[in-house]
This record gives C-alpha cells, sequence and structure tokens, in this order.
C-alpha cells in the first residue's frame, strides 16, 4: 500500500515536471477509467460479500484451499475459461479470494485461463480465423493456462 | 450526476440501491444475519477506494507517456528475436478485453504481420498489457506477477510457434466479420 502511494506521487510528480498538460490528460483518463468500473466493482463487492457469509471459510479452504488439489484447479480452470470478467475486476477480486483462504495456485489458473481461454467470446474469434483457428488456440491456452498456473502454485 | 442517474435507470445500480436498502431495512429490525455481510462488504471497498484511484492514476500517466507511435513503426520490420520483440511492445500498450484485440490483428495481418507474430500479439495481449500487470502486482503481489509472466512468456511463443506451424499451409486468412 505505501509503495503503491510513493510510486504513483512520484511517477505523477516525475510527469508533471516533464509536461503539465499530458499530465492532466493522464489524471483524467485514469480516474474516468474509475469511476467507469466504480458501479460493477461495487456489483460484485456485493456479491462478494454475500457468497463468502453463505459459504463456510472451512469449505472454501477444502475446495479451494492449498491442499485442494486438482479438485480446485479444475474448479478454477473451468470458471476461468467461461467467465468473461476484465482484470479491473478480476483482481480485487482475486485478492480478496485469497485472504479468506483460496491458494496462489487456484488463483493463479483461474487468473491465466481468465485472461487466455475465452468460451463465450469463441463464436466472435472465429468468425476472424475461422472455427478451427479459434478451438486450436483456445485448446492450446487451456493446457498452457494450467501449465503456468501449476508452476505458478509450486513456486509460491 | 446527469450520467449517474441514467446508469441507475439502466440497472447498473440496482444490486446496489438494493443493498443499500437491506441494510438501512436490517438496521431497523435489527437483523442481526446481516451485519457480517455488511462488515466484511465495508472492509472490501475501503480497500478497494484507497487502492484503485492511485493505480488508475498510475495506468493514466502510463498510458500518455507509452511511446505508442514508435513501437507501432517497428511493427512488420525485424524478423525473428527481434520481431517478437516489438509485437510484445505493441501488445503492452494496449488496454481492454481480448475480443478487442480481434479487429487490431486484422489490421495488422493486412499490413503484412506473420502468422506467429499475429499470435505472438494475442497471447501478449491477452497476458502482459501494462494496465493489467500494474493490478495484479498491487493486488497479489510483485513475485506472483513476475513468476506468472515469466511462465506466460514462453508458453504463448510456444502456441504462436505451432499455430504457425499448423496454418502454414492452410490457406489462413484474418477476416473482419
Amino acid at each position: 500500500m505505501n509503495f503503491l502511494i510513493i510510486v504513483t506521487v512520484s511517477v505523477v510528480l516525475i510527469s508533471f515536471f516533464l509536461d503539465r498538460e499530458k499530465t492532466f490528460t493522464g489524471l483524467k483518463k485514469g480516474l474516468g477509467m474509475f469511476v467507469n468500473i466504480l458501479p460493477e466493482l461495487l456489483n460484485i463487492l456485493i456479491l462478494v460479500s454475500v457468497v463468502l457469509y453463505l459459504i463456510p471459510q472451512s469449505m472454501l479452504i477444502r475446495w479451494l484451499g492449498r491442499d485442494s488439489g486438482m479438485t480446485g484447479i479444475s474448479i478454477a480452470a473451468l470458471t476461468g475459461s467461461i467467465s468473461l470478467i476484465p482484470g479491473f475486476i478480476a483482481y480485487p477480486l482475486a485478492a480478496i479470494l485469497l485472504k479468506s483462504g483460496v491458494s496462489y495456485g487456484v488463483l493463479a489458473v483461474f487468473i491465466t485461463t481468465l485472461m487466455m481461454v475465452g468460451i463465450v467470446t469463441l463464436p466472435l474469434e472465429a468468425k476472424y480465423y475461422g472455427l478451427k483457428t479459434a478451438l486450436l488456440r483456445n485448446g492450446l491456452s487451456f493446457l498452457g493456462a494450467l501449465i503456468i498456473g501449476i508452476l505458478v502454485g509450486v513456486f509460491m | 450526476m446527469k450520467k449517474i442517474l441514467s446508469k441507475i435507470s439502466l440497472g447498473e445500480y440496482i444490486f446496489i440501491v438494493l443493498f443499500g436498502l437491506v441494510l438501512v431495512i436490517s438496521r431497523a429490525f435489527h437483523l442481526s444475519f446481516v451485519s457480517p455481510i455488511a462488515r466484511s462488504f465495508w472492509m472490501f471497498f475501503a480497500e478497494m477506494v484507497t487502492f484503485l484511484p492511485l493505480m488508475f492514476i498510475l495506468i493514466g500517466i502510463i498510458d500518455v507517456w507509452a511511446p505508442k507511435e514508435k513501437v507501432e513503426r517497428h511493427i512488420g520490420k525485424g524478423s525473428g528475436f527481434k520481431g517478437i520483440l516489438w509485437m510484445i511492445m505493441l501488445a503492452m500498450f494496449q488496454a481492454g478485453p481480448l475480443y478487442g484485440a480481434f479487429p487490431v490483428t486484422y489490421l495488422l495481418w493486412k499490413k503484412g504481420c506473420s502468422i506467429r507474430n499475429i499470435f505472438i500479439y494475442l497471447g501478449a495481449f491477452s497476458t502482459m498489457k501494462l494496465p493489467m500487470l500494474t493490478f495484479e502486482i498491487g493486488f497479489l503481489g510483485l513475485k506472483f506477477s513476475l513468476l506468472r509472466t515469466l511462465f506466460t512468456l514462453p508458453v504463448f511463443i510456444v502456441i504462436s510457434l505451432i499455430m504457425e506451424k499448423y496454418l502454414h499451409k492452410k490457406h489462413f486468412e484474418i477476416k473482419q466479420p
């Protein structure tokens, strides 16, 4: 947190000394993005608060915790491949889940499949590249995401 | 204000309004099961409103200083390792969801970008965008982000090589639907 404040303040100051106008454009752009995601973020925070209340922490740890093994990874890979959540929402969500007992490995699989595999957008992707190509890219990405997630989990 | 009002009518705020109502009602009628939900919500909320504006400011500043034109000039030039490097740089300066990258690859394809580099771009776009890395480091830590990026890089390069090998002899083209 302190690190983030220091980095942001120094970057803004340096930018301001170099070019005032550019800095204002950047500030406006950044804060505009924040305002734009605010409703979606609040909705997710409400949803997570309710879901975490309904699911006991012991269960969350059993299914998605450090010792959840293939179960945790499978759940993460499926949810990640199917859902279409922007990174701006996915990372805060991941941080909350981490604090609730979900392991780094499970989160890494979720994040990588979320980023690289898109089942919902597959029809659109097929329109650009053809169905076979889109399927192959998603299939390879799914495998790759699993490997990445498992490796991150091992090294964290 | 007008924008916010129009968003309420669009339903984006409907859960938020409902949640607020539930909080008020539960206070009035002493419904105890709501308070742990409210407590975790405020805890998450407090963290997000302190973290997020800072991150978005950082992203905004990075965005205005990113040398996009300079990178774009190098696209298509230089094959092999250098070509891959420029492609990754180009992808890192972008923002938005993966399906937003499809139309961009159509333009790159028209400009004569190779099959391999098209998929390098998609790989880097989905996993290494600067705004995303900022969020990743902020929320899951530098170690997580470094490890994830380190393992992702060879994976999407291998995927691109496989895609190139597979599509090489086929009549691959990118269409604009």
